[in-house]
């Protein structure tokens, strides 16, 4: 029995583009399926198929046992979708926002506004329910938009990229309440950019890109695809590089002079892939301690979105806007020690 | 949090027609809201025809021949059917610009994603778009008497003729609703909304006498649509001017205006409606 959110060989191209190449999902009921992948990748274009906003030029869609190209209608009143784009009114208020969506919801005026009171107290939105929705953060922005997806409950939900470009602390907030609403049995199927984000909500990940799912699984079985850990060593001395580097090897994972360890000679950075983690990690600074060997920096590093692309494509993934590049920098989940001067 | 998964179920579709009626009531709603939230858009949509009343009458005022007649104040009473024709169409870019806007801004997905009737996000604005051009309207002819236009009819036949004016503003809104879900911004909405205005007010009989033009333009300015609406609204408004031109449209105002507008909306809103389902952002 298929899931409740089934795609089979979805393909979508615009002009030349092949936007989707033949995308197949399969989400079980009361699940979360995080879509990794970097900028045009067809994240988008995916959630946009299976929300009835696009036709696919072929495939197969099924959405809470609808089939959307056949019943787009039926689809509509099952689904809840959150966008990239925070798409309420901004100069409505939040209230207003919310009773607009739930009459076109087809729910009474008045069961409406009830609704929207409710969410707005949910949603921790209670005390800027009257004001237009400009004046609101941009935190307080997606929790409306998010509202307005919950207005009727849907047992599907659908959100693309729902915290990019929010601040670490509203987007924890964003992800408190995902879980909370994941947890009551909803279905979901989100799109990020983020490693981070999909192990935080995602039972299962797919990654996708140039239009097609290239990895399916878990978090821990991509990043057992991807490779472990890296040791990462910054000396304070150029001519201390090569020294470091021989050092270095030796914790290699699969052995010293196998080629593993990358010098990166203008920022004076090594780089050794490793396993045994922290403890490794004191062992390395005691050693290089012992040979005088002065360093600036040394970290752990665990695989990121792009490791993950890069294993699984051999090309990192490339976040176009700023935004995007600043969260991939803080999407590094290194331990990292910085050691002003090691005697 | 777990009341968020209460089961709140959409109740199955009823009859499409009330539907379609209540969703654009919804949709008009919420364009009147951001009318009043934002009032510069109103107030300069009332700047402009007044600054066009007061440009028009006192400059040309005295230099205008019609019916025979060089006095300003009968060029005055000629050009308000004009004014206030092409006042009513030029809320075709607001319209554009609007929608345009909810593309941009992902509304029209939220929209689209929403068990809805089609077409009516675009009734919706449509209808709130009728309602700030008869406020227009209703402005614009207070200043009109200000400067001296009157009619010379009853009152119904004045009625009547700001009706058709209605009836046209709100058939160019549907090409404004075209042109916004043509176009990639907002900005492009409101130009490209405005300048192709300009030759189809003025080829036409609103502001000269028309039958003073060259033949080839005389024909384009009689059987223009636009032309047909301000004939109509002099003929109504019982004010100088009334072309004696014997195209058909000149002959019989009241129903071509009717025929014209009725058209525009037939064609421009089956097109806006299947352009709007097929809409990308």
């Amino acid at each position: 029995m298929p899931g409740a959110i089934y795609a089979e060989g979805l393909v979508k191209t615009f002009g030349d583009v092949r936007a989707l190449d033949g995308v197949d999902l399969d989400v079980p009921e009361g699940t979360v399926l995080g879509l990794l992948g970097p900028n045009g990748a067809g994240k988008t274009t995916t959630v946009r198929c299976l929300t009835t906003l696009l036709r696919p030029d072929s495939g197969k869609a099924v959405v809470a046992g609808i089939d959307v190209l056949k019943q787009p209608d039926a689809v509509r009143r099952s689904i809840g979708l959150s966008g990239q784009f925070a798409a309420v009114d901004e100069y409505l208020t939040g209230r207003e926002n919310l009773q607009m969506v739930g009459q076109l919801y087809q729910m009474r005026a008045k069961a409406a506004r009830a609704r929207a009171d409710e969410l707005l107290e949910q949603f921790n939105l209670a005390d800027a329910a009257d004001r237009p929705a400009k004046t609101y953060s941009g935190g307080m922005r997606r929790r409306l938009d998010l509202a307005a997806a919950l207005v009727v409950s849907p047992p599907v939900m659908f959100m693309d990229e729902p915290t990019t470009g929010l601040d670490p602390r509203n987007r924890q907030q964003l992800w408190d309440v995902i879980k909370q609403l994941v947890s009551g049995g909803t279905t979901l199927l989100l799109t990020t950019q983020y490693l981070e984000e999909a192990d935080h909500l995602a039972h299962d990940i797919a990654v996708v890109d140039h239009g097609r799912v290239i990895a399916k699984g878990t978090s821990d079985q991509l990043k057992a695809r991807t490779g472990g850990e890296r040791v990462e060593v910054v000396v304070h001395d150029r001519e201390n590089i090569a020294a470091a580097a021989e050092l270095l090897d030796k914790y290699s994972l699969h052995g010293a002079g196998k080629g593993d360890t990358t010098v990166e000679d203008h920022m004076r950075k090594i780089t050794t892939p490793v396993t045994g983690g922290a403890k490794l990690l004191a062992e390395i600074i005691r050693d290089l301690d012992a040979r005088g060997i002065e360093i600036d920096d040394i970290g752990l590093r665990r695989p990121t979105l792009d490791d993950v692309f890069l294993s699984l494509t051999g090309h990192v993934a490339e976040a176009k806007d700023e935004g995007n590049g600043e969260q991939a920098a803080k999407g590094t989940r290194g331990h990292r020690h910085t050691k002003e001067a090691a005697k | 949090m777990s009341a968020v998964t209460d089961a709140v179920r959409v109740t199955a579709p009823g009859n499409p027609i009330t539907q379609s009626v209540r969703d654009s009531l919804v949709v008009a709603k919420r364009n009147l809201i951001r009318m009043v939230r934002i009032p510069e858009v109103v107030i300069f949509g009332l700047i402009q025809p007044i600054m066009f009343v007061v440009l028009f009458s006192y400059v040309f005022g005295g230099s205008m021949n019609i019916a025979g007649s060089t006095d300003p104040s009968v060029y005055r009473e000629f050009l308000m059917a004009g004014i206030f024709a092409q006042t009513v169409t030029f809320a075709t870019a607001g319209a554009g610009a609007g929608i345009a806007e909810d593309m941009h801004k992902g509304l029209i997905d939220r929209f689209r994603s929403l068990p809805m009737a089609r077409g009516a996000v675009l009734t919706g604005r449509t209808l709130a778009d009728l309602v700030q051009t008869a406020l227009t309207l209703l402005v614009l002819a207070a200043v009109a008497l200000l400067v001296g236009w009157r009619t010379h009819t009853n009152f119904g036949e004045v009625l009547g003729a700001f009706g058709l004016l209605l009836l046209l503003g709100y058939a160019f809104t549907w090409i404004g609703a075209v042109i916004g879900l043509s176009v990639r911004t907002p900005e492009a909405a409101t130009s490209g909304g405005l300048v192709w205005l300009f030759p189809v007010t003025f080829v036409s009989n609103a502001f000269v006498d028309s039958s003073q033009m060259t033949p080839w333009l005389r024909h384009v300015a009689d059987w223009n649509p636009f032309s047909a609406t301000v004939q109509a609204c002099r003929e109504l408004f019982g004010n100088p001017g009334v072309s004696p031109s014997d195209a058909w449209p000149m002959q019989h105002p009241v129903i071509a205006s009717v025929i014209y507008s009725v058209l525009i909306i037939a064609v421009f809103r089956t097109l806006a409606v299947r352009k709007y389902r097929s809409a990308a952002a």
